[in-house]
């Protein structure tokens, strides 16, 4: 599903690799925590799942392509395999929860027949079904990732990459989302969540990949976020 | 592809920068409006040529003494030379009615002008112009009857050197004009791009085409060049009547200027309309590829 295999980024202004000769292997199915601190090459590792990046050596598969090989105009096509969720949110404030939605399905021009029956299906899911027409500044954060999230989950994408998606929100709030991204998972979409917050790597148990400097430095499956915390 | 979901995204773009839009719309309306001028002037100056040097190359005019055998003598010279491909006769009154006519717009010039004030004079055409000399040697400057030879072909060179440069300059303005357009194009573009980047980056990431990203802001610079063009197009309409029709009635119905007609214009719209669309869509095409990430 996700392979990467001896994978190097370095970016040119900085000396230090970004990702240092990174190698795992993250099945279909799976539910990932990718944690460590600031700057130790989580956002990056997303980056260049989604393509946004080439690494510098090493190979990236993802959904059985590999991304080194593909040219520019089949990124569009991976993307639409691929959901995102981000800590602040990016949702377009002009438009209400169901044009949020709504968008990422136009933009990849699916019938609009479509569109009206799975946006309300996919807001049910994410327990938004009232607030189909209020805008994004009407709701609270917790209430604003879950219209991201259905917006990332609506066309039922094979990998839902998290980059700190409770980084903004309090515990409360955060394990409604959690909840949220483990009924994602059991619907067989693989998911990868990088996160600082160890309340919740704790208290999930599911596999962990840590990243200290740019390299892989413990991969446990059922893990916790730090010995000795 | 949702023609809606396009045209919506153009009208907000074209509407979120209105200042930017309007500049550009004026810089392009002028700089294909010149374009425009430029191209009738050059129109003009071949119709022009048509009139002039095809029909008198030298004039002799003759001196107000001279005799009836004189006359005759010089017509017959004139229709034995090999030189001269065609000549006519033209009297004090002809030449008297001729400057009426030219000079209709200036009634106080007209009647100042008393009637023999005019030289009558001998209108030749040469079989090759470029052999003024010949003919001049022929006839020398007051003898026989002759006043004086001139080479009109010499007065049209200048006339259509200025013509000529006043249709350079022209082009010249519009092409620096038409930089400017390109780069306001291009700014407008980026900014338009800037104010849209939370809508691009979601389509980037949900993976909406890159030509269905780009759309939308191609689109609105067409659709400003369009705009342009038909101001430009506008303008050469009004220029037309209000200038050329009126300002330059007389001379035209002379016969000194050509006319410009309802087809010249007709036939170079649709290229102002083309270079203004394509010109503003390349540009934006451009723009999008080399400064914004979509």
């Amino acid at each position: 599903m996700i392979e990467l295999q001896h994978v190097t980024k370095l970016y040119p202004a900085s000396s230090r690799p970004a990702l240092d000769d990174v190698s795992t292997e993250i099945d279909k199915g799976e539910f990932v925590f990718l944690i460590g601190s600031s700057g130790s090459g989580k956002s990056t590792f997303l980056r260049l799942l989604l393509k946004e990046d080439d690494p510098t050596r090493g190979t990236v598969i993802v959904n059985g392509k590999t991304l080194n090989t593909m040219s520019k105009w089949q990124v569009p096509k991976l993307r639409r395999t691929i959901g995102c969720v981000f800590q602040d949110f990016r949702l377009l404030n002009n438009r209400t929860v169901g044009q949020n939605v709504a968008f990422a399905l136009e933009v990849i021009n699916k019938p609009q027949r479509t569109i009206k029956r799975v946006v309300p299906e996919v807001l049910e899911m994410v327990g938004l079904e009232g607030k189909t027409n209020r805008l994004p500044n009407e709701l609270s954060g917790g209430e604003q990732q879950r219209v991201a999230i259905a917006r990332a989950f609506v066309n039922r994408p094979l990998v839902l990459l998290a980059d700190e998606p409770t980084g903004n929100l309090d515990p409360e709030t955060s394990e409604g989302i959690m909840l949220l991204l483990e009924r994602i998972n059991r619907t067989g979409t693989t998911v990868v969540m990088a996160t600082h917050d160890y309340h919740i790597v704790d208290s999930m148990r599911r596999r962990v990949i840590e990243l200290s400097e740019g390299a892989l430095t413990r991969d446990q499956s059922r893990g916790v976020y730090g010995v000795g915390r | 592809m949702r023609v809606n979901f396009v045209l919506s995204e153009v009208a907000t773009g074209l509407r979120r920068n209105l200042t930017m839009t309007v500049a550009m719309i004026l810089t392009t309306a002028i700089s294909l409006g010149l374009m425009g001028t430029g191209l009738l002037i050059a129109g003009m100056i071949s119709d022009m040529k048509e009139i002039y040097y095809d029909k008198v190359q030298v004039s002799i005019f003759l001196a107000d003494g001279v005799t009836e055998e004189q006359r005759a003598a010089i017509d017959q010279q004139l229709s034995d030379s090999p030189e001269v491909a065609n000549h006519i006769y033209e009297s004090k009154d002809e030449a008297y009615a001729r400057f009426q006519q030219q000079f209709s717009q200036q009634p106080e010039l007209v009647q100042n002008t008393p009637p023999d004030a005019l030289p009558e004079s001998f209108r030749v055409e040469l079989v090759n112009p470029e052999r003024y000399e010949l003919i001049a040697a022929e006839f020398p400057n007051g003898q026989d009857g002759v006043d004086q030879v001139r080479d009109e072909g010499d007065f049209l060179d200048r006339l259509f050197s200025l013509l000529n440069g006043a249709r350079n300059a022209t082009i010249a303005v519009a092409v620096v004009q038409a930089l400017a357009a390109l780069l306001l194009i291009s700014n407008t573009i980026q900014l338009a791009a800037f104010n849209r980047r939370n809508e691009t980056n979601i389509m980037r990431l949900v993976g909406a085409s890159r030509w269905y990203t780009q759309l939308p802001f191609i689109l609105e610079a067409a659709l400003a060049g369009l705009i342009g063009a038909l101001l430009a197009i506008g303008g050469l309409v009004v220029t037309k009547i209000l200038f050329v029709d009126k300002t330059l009635a007389g001379p035209i119905r002379a016969g000194i200027i050509p006319p410009v007609d309802w087809g010249a214009i007709a036939f170079i719209s649709p290229v102002i309309a083309a270079a203004g669309v394509g010109l503003a869509a390349v540009a934006a095409y451009v723009t999008l590829r080399l400064y914004v990430r979509i």
